[in-house]
């Protein structure tokens, strides 16, 4: 715990923190986004430079990568229909909480039909 | 009173009578901060000898009055009507005065910190200015137009709960200074100035609702609410306060069209 100047950390609850999580997706997003439209745009100057390219991504960390980009839009799309309802159906101020636990269960539901598959396709032999 | 319990403690000789207030140590870590005679905030910490009774402000009187003198902090009421004593305690904004000790587990030393976002002039009192301008921006009175009334203004039960909850702010700015946004940009209007702007926009009796929605239209008005919900959580008089920012943003959307 800083001393000074900085003071403790604010403590805030499950509101806080699904907008922390919700920026922090966006922007993660945003940066895989613009990657992805540079490399893609690689096959027009030339489809071996494309490939050379994709093919450093054929790798296990990668993989990882790939899983939690997928968990990052996941959370962030249906966090975004959460904050949809908070701001435009009366009710969804006062069930911002309950409403949070069924977007991280549906990540959870989400993540669960998708990883396995995923991981076998990355670590497994074909 | 206290004095009374104890000597009726005494009486009775046991410690564990019915009625009697047990006590027990607790530490206060206090942020303090005087600009005379040091530029840099240091925390520092208190013990002192409290009862279940007691708040955090209990606590605070008796270091200000029995240990240092220096420590100073704002209250007046002492029993959570004025709004003076918001301060963070334990990393979230409260009132002193109406927070027990014994909720806020008194085996840790409890942290006091001033509020964030304003800035501090000593110890745990911040300047408000900046909070009553926009206070003040959204024209916190009753605005109507014609010729003077001969009569009572009279209004349904119903109108009259279609603000009731906004009814309830005591100004104190634990909403406002629990707002990531207001921390950042110390030029949003911040929570307590929008809920009293509600307060008057669903007033069937007042007349000034789009004026105030024009000022709330603003850069710095409600679209800068990412609705975190630190200030329904911190306000002490239970206020729905994200839930009155939204009404009022629905409000800019219909009342337009
Ligand atoms: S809305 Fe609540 S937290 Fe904000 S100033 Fe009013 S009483 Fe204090
Ligand atoms: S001292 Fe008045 S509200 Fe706490």
């Amino acid at each position: 715990m800083p001393t000074a100047p900085a003071g403790t950390l604010y403590r805030g609850r499950e509101g806080m923190w699904s907008w922390v999580a919700h920026r922090v997706t966006g922007v993660s997003i945003f940066f895989f986004l613009l990657v992805h439209v540079l490399d893609t745009s690689l096959v027009r100057v030339s489809p071996e430079a494309y490939n050379a390219v994709i093919g450093t991504y054929q790798t296990p960390i990668m993989g990882l990568g790939e899983a939690g980009l997928v968990a990052a839009i996941v959370f962030h799309a249906f966090n975004g229909l959460r904050i949809a309802l908070v701001d435009f159906w009366s009710e969804g101020a006062r069930y911002q909480r309950v409403m949070l636990w069924v977007v991280l269960g549906l990540l959870v539901v989400t993540m669960a039909g998708f990883l396995p598959r995923h991981l076998m396709n990355v670590f497994g032999a074909e | 009173m206290t004095a009374v319990l104890e000597n009726s403690t005494d009486t009775s000789g046991s410690e564990s009578q019915a009625g009697a207030v047990s006590s027990f140590q607790v530490t206060l870590k206090i942020r303090r901060y005087n600009p005379e005679v040091a530029s840099e905030p240091y925390w520092e910490e208190h013990t002192v000898t409290a009862h279940g009774t007691d708040r955090v402000l209990d606590a605070l009187h008796k270091i200000k009055w029995e240990l240092d003198g220096s420590l100073t902090f704002r209250r007046s009421c002492a029993h959570g009507v004025c709004g003076s004593d918001a301060m963070r305690i334990n990393g979230r904004n409260r009132l002193a005065c109406k927070t027990l000790l014994k909720d806020i587990n008194p085996d840790k030393p409890i942290t006091v910190e001033a509020i964030k976002g304003l800035p501090v002039l000593k110890d745990l009192v911040v300047d408000m200015e900046p909070f009553f301008a926009s206070y003040r921006e959204i024209m916190p009175f009753l605005i109507t137009s014609g010729n003077e009334p001969s009569r009572e203004n009279i209004q349904s039960q119903a109108d009259r709960d279609r603000f009731d909850d906004t009814t309830k702010c005591i100004l104190c700015a634990a909403c406002t200074s629990s707002c990531p946004v207001f921390w950042t940009d110390g030029q949003y209007f911040g929570p307590a100035a929008i809920v009293n702007a509600h307060r008057f926009i669903f007033d069937s009796r007042d007349q000034g609702g789009t004026q105030r929605l024009e000022v709330l239209n603003d850069k710095e008005g409600v679209w800068r609410c990412r609705t975190t919900f630190n200030c329904t959580e911190a306000c002490p008089r239970g206020i729905e306060v994200t839930k009155a920012i939204q009404e009022v943003k629905r409000a800019m959307i219909t009342r337009a069209f």
